[in-house]
């Protein structure tokens, strides 16, 4: 079961709103899809995201993954705990292991992104 | 987030080892590798990886090819074929070996064992084991010798870390304590026929155990019953490669290839140019062994924020030096590490250089293999 408060991509990202502000993530599949996250690679606060652009890395023991922004807007917070504690993506993906905080250009963006269910029949399917 | 995929990834079904479904039972990802359908981790690679400093590892090797080589004319095959020269083998024991092309490429390294006076075990790569063979086969065909490619007959386990002897001691009729690293003597181990050898590919103490193919699960059900108190856990290909890249030992397809020497990858000791006759590779070896080197195969400290990975490139100053072969996040060190080729001057010890990470240079320090040398 995936938060039902949260909007989701079919790239695993996770979305949580809280007026203009979302915070965002990867969901507990891609965490356990990737294995041990040794290295997380993350913009600095101030830089501008393009929906569906790559804004990072997430690196576990074997693989490299692209990140990529599930939401356009402007870098207002980094997860700094990721730089000693990348380990936290697999063990609080949702909670301690967010990666990011963003001011949205549209705020409407992230209702038009998948609910829990769909996001649930993405992985099921 | 996406994944990038895999290399290399064949079109055929891959081959499965007799352990897949045991390997499954208790949640294991697999993934082909070398045309076979192997597991890559069962709890957690970084887990897997502790465990084998730690305690002990339990592997599934039944992909690797084993090739064996009998006859009067039998050290004498396998020394015109091979770079080394089992001939200087005592029985029981065993080498690390490679076999090349006539430019002196590597067309795989190995292990080859002296079982009798006229009997020899080579073990190859799985990914190599068919090439291996022919070229084997092709290259004795002049000498009193016979070749059985017992590869898709033979299970093979091995018990890695400092736990193994006390796990495997109580399963076998095999005298541990004299058994020496690279060396293998026959016995039982829980009952069934084996061929116990003190090698592995870790870095830690530990047993390679070969098995009649049939025989594999019930190996692995007594190495994984008798091993639980000692801490034993399963453990895939993830930890295999991150335990030998912080023992700073090279795998085929990364750090040795066919468009390498054994002189590229500071093998040269392994080429026994003073043995007596023709060896296939011997005058481009002798030709390497005194020409300049190209490249230098060294290990890297990543000093920088950021994971160097096999193909990124390695840069000094504002030129290129070389490539990164492996490289991981070393779960023993936490931090990063790496082997590389560079170039001649860039290999000494302590020398600055910087690995390319996508758009940015990552400060990386020469550092001597291996990483991780196991307490004595």
């Amino acid at each position: 079961m995936v938060p039902a408060d949260l909007r989701y991509t079919k790239e695993h990202e996770w979305v949580r709103q809280d007026g203009d502000i979302a915070t965002v993530g990867i969901t507990q599949f891609a965490a356990d899809e990737l294995g041990d996250v040794v290295f997380v690679e993350l913009p600095a606060v101030g830089a501008t995201l393009q929906q569906h652009g790559t804004f990072g890395v997430v690196e576990s023991v074997k693989a490299v993954s692209d990140l990529f922004a599930p939401v356009a807007g402007e870098v207002v917070e980094i997860n700094g705990d990721l730089v000693a504690a990348p380990e936290l993506v697999n063990i609080d993906p949702y909670g301690r292991g967010w990666m990011l905080r963003v001011r949205l250009s549209d705020p409407g963006q992230p209702a038009a992104l998948l609910d829990a269910a769909a996001y649930e029949s993405v992985t099921h399917g | 987030m996406t994944d990038t995929p895999a290399p290399g990834e064949g079109e055929a079904a891959p081959r499965e080892t007799p352990l897949v479904a045991t390997h499954r039972a208790v949640g294991a990802r697999l993934i082909e590798f070398g045309g076979w359908l192997m597991p890559v981790q069962y709890r957690g690679i970084l887990d897997e990886h502790r465990a084998v400093r730690e305690r002990a590892g339990l592997f599934d090797l039944s992909h690797m090819g084993e090739l064996f080589v009998e006859g009067p004319g039998a050290g004498d095959a396998l020394a015109a074929a091979l770079v080394s020269d089992p001939r200087r083998l005592e029985v029981g024991r065993a080498h690390y070996s490679m076999i090349c092309q006539p430019d002196g490429g590597i067309v795989d390294d190995l292990i080859v064992y002296r079982l009798a006076a006229e009997r020899f075990l080579v073990v190859a790569n799985a990914s190599n084991a068919g090439v291996v063979s022919d070229l084997l086969a092709e290259r004795i065909v002049a000498f009193r010798a016979v070749l059985d490619d017992r590869s898709l007959a033979t299970g093979l386990c091995a018990v890695q870390g400092p736990r193994s002897a006390a796990i495997l001691a109580p399963l076998t009729d095999v005298d541990l304590a004299p058994l020496r690293y690279y060396a293998a003597v026959e016995g039982q181990v829980a009952g069934i026929p084996a061929l116990v050898a003190r090698t592995g590919y870790t870095g830690e103490d530990g047993f390679e155990v070969f098995v009649e193919w049939a025989r594999t699960t019930e190996l692995w059900a007594a190495l994984m019953d008798g091993g639980r108190a000692e801490g034993l856990e399963p453990c895939g290909l993830g930890a295999r490669d991150t335990l030998r890249l912080e023992a700073g030992m090279p795998l085929y397809g990364n750090e040795l290839d066919r468009a390498t020497n054994p002189y590229d990858a500071g093998l040269g000791r392994v080429v026994k140019l003073d043995k007596d006759g023709d060896f296939v590779g011997r005058s481009a070896l002798e030709r390497l062994a005194v020409a300049p080197p190209t490249r230098r195969l060294v290990g890297l400290t990543i000093t920088g924020r950021g994971i160097a990975r096999h193909g990124y490139p390695v840069v000094s100053g504002g030129r290129v030096s070389g490539v990164v072969t492996s490289g991981t996040q070393s779960p023993t060190l936490g931090r990063p590490i790496a082997m590389a080729y560079v170039a001649p001057g860039d290999e000494e010890p302590g020398t600055i250089l910087a690995v390319q990470v996508r758009d940015q240079h990552v400060d990386a320090v020469v550092t001597p293999l291996p990483f991780y040398r196991r307490p004595r």
